[in-house]
């Protein structure tokens, strides 16, 4: 008697657990890896960074099953419309250009700080060449400001125009920039004043896909109710980050 | 990697350098060599036959068949690589998804144009989404064989409908006198002999598919050059354990040499495949294969 109940106990759970993993729906998530802190590839080869603890905690939190896809940013959007993968989570900030092609969750970063780095103190970088990563919110800030802008298809190449002295400064997310500024031994500098843009950073949509955008917006705002989502902000960008 | 390659603080020279060279992104470097080069030996006689059914169509003497070969290599040839990279491998993927979209899911109510959007049901999604990674990449390099394919085969149709034309008349003549048909004429003469003209341009396509293979990445596939920019990209010691400064120079050096010796190697194993192909044929590099008759002209 004492094996049957616990057989039919254990058939139970395994039948449990078969039909949880059945109902798990796959959600294949876009990065770019390679701006750290927010996505890198590690030395062994794999997406981590910021945005990888946090997805991999919203995919936990709405019982999701997910997989990490890099791709270009250039080609980030379209490969998104077109089905490729279902989300991009690789520091894209909410703005209303995007937002007009692609949806948004709530934001899982503040608006975080942009800054201008150059080799000296005496730039301008209201009037200089700035470079700057193509399609990107600080491209745009650029471009507005008055100083002739150079793209760059990916943030490396942008800080290096820099030092080779292709531009005079450029401009990216502080976050970013931090660690580069710190590692280059007092050869790259902070300029000028921070600003601010974009309403925050938030996982990219298609936006036929209401359904998931509910889902993923539920896990963010437990995240955030629960001071998680900080935790994770503070042990990447540092104690000084804005949190909320 | 080795044993001695967990706490890589502490290493130097190059003990340092071997555990460098050997973490797994490096590996990832590495196994993209072997993928290029699959992508040539597969792409190379793909192309090769579409290019061979490109011709044959394009001298058929069924009007439909020949507009059909003809449209192809001009349309193909005349559309800049880039664009057609982007726009048709979307536009194939697209139209696979479609037709099995309207295979699997008849009773389907929402249109599959959703704005930008391109929506198809869950079970037609090729490859599923819930098919491992590998499978997605393995998917994204068969694209992009048939992509390459498609590209370089109407160059090579191109390449060999004017060596089909190149074949001495004659040659064709003395079968008709033998009392061949057309198509024993095609496989007995025109074939075997239209290589020797066919040779220079398809070498020439060669070399430019070797050098073409960077446009992977367009496709998703992580080819060498992807890797060696990434790899070579400034490591802050933050995010690894082995900080570095800018090497991409020393990253695409490699590429470079890589590049060099494989087109040197192709330039040697097309020159012996010349030199048979030539052999005891009517022309100055035939005539150069047969005993006597370099100095001695004809008789």
């Amino acid at each position: 008697m004492k094996t049957l109940i616990l057989s039919s106990a254990v058939l139970a759970l395994t039948a449990g657990a078969a039909l949880a993993e059945s109902h798990m729906q796959t959600v294949r998530l876009g990065t770019e890896g390679a701006y750290p802190p927010y996505n890198f590839l590690n030395d062994a080869g794999e997406v981590d960074g910021f945005e990888r603890e946090v997805g991999d905690e919203v995919c936990a939190r709405a019982e999701l099953t997910c997989e990490w896809v890099t791709n270009d940013w250039d080609s980030i959007i379209p490969n998104l419309v077109s089905g490729n993968y279902d989300t991009i989570i690789a520091g894209m900030s909410i703005t209303d250009e995007r937002d007009e092609v692609i949806d948004f969750t709530q934001n899982y970063l503040p608006p975080a700080p942009s800054a201008y780095v150059a080799a000296s103190e005496e730039v301008d970088v209201m009037g200089d060449v700035v470079a700057a990563q193509t399609t990107t919110i600080q491209a745009g800030h650029v471009a507005d400001s008055g100083a002739a802008l150079l793209e760059f298809a990916t943030p490396e190449e942008a800080v290096a125009a820099v030092r080779n002295g292709e531009a005079e400064a450029v401009f990216a997310d502080k976050d970013f920039l931090v660690p580069i500024v710190e590692a280059s031994g007092g050869e790259l500098v902070f300029v000028g004043e921070d600003v601010s843009l974009g309403n925050g950073i938030g996982i990219g949509l298609r936006e036929s896909d209401g359904e998931l955008r509910e889902t993923l917006d539920a896990a963010i705002q437990s995240m955030k109710d629960d001071g998680s989502l900080n935790e994770l902000i503070l042990k990447w960008f540092g104690e000084d980050a804005q949190t909320f | 990697m080795f044993s001695y390659c967990a706490d890589p603080d502490t290493l130097e020279g190059l003990r340092w350098l071997s555990c460098y060279l050997t973490t797994g992104k490096h590996l990832s470097f590495y196994w993209a060599f072997g993928t290029v080069l699959l992508l040539l030996a597969v792409t190379a006689p793909v192309a090769l036959l579409f290019g061979f059914g490109g011709a044959v169509a394009a001298r058929s003497r069924v009007a439909p068949l020949a507009w059909f070969g003809k449209g192809y290599i001009a349309l193909v040839r005349g559309v800049p690589d880039i664009a057609f990279f982007l726009f048709f491998v979307i536009a194939l993927d697209q139209g696979i998804e479609w037709l099995r979209h309207q295979a699997k899911c008849p009773d389907w109510d929402q249109p599959i144009r959703q704005g930008n959007d391109f929506v198809v049901c869950a079970e037609a999604k090729m490859p599923l989404s819930t098919s491992a990674q590998w499978v997605h990449e393995v998917y994204g390099f068969w694209l992009a064989v048939f992509t390459f394919a498609i590209v370089f085969g109407a160059f090579a149709a191109n390449v060999l409908f004017g060596a089909m034309r190149a074949v001495p008349r004659a040659q064709i003549e003395t079968g008709e006198a033998y009392g061949m048909t057309r198509a024993q004429i095609f496989r007995r003469i025109l074939v075997p002999q239209m290589w020797v003209y066919a040779l220079p341009g398809l070498s020439n396509l060669w070399m430019v598919l070797i050098k073409a293979s960077p446009l992977l990445f367009l496709l998703g596939v992580e080819d060498i050059v992807y890797w060696a920019r990434e790899l070579g990209s400034t490591k802050t010691p933050q995010f690894t354990d082995y900080p570095h400064g800018d090497w991409r120079m020393w990253y695409f050096l490699f590429l470079l040499v890589f590049y060099l010796g494989f087109t040197r190697v192709s330039e040697i194993a097309l020159d012996r495949l010349m030199r048979r192909l030539t052999h005891g044929q009517a022309t100055l590099g035939g005539g150069a294969g047969r005993a006597g008759m370099t100095e001695a002209g004809p008789p």
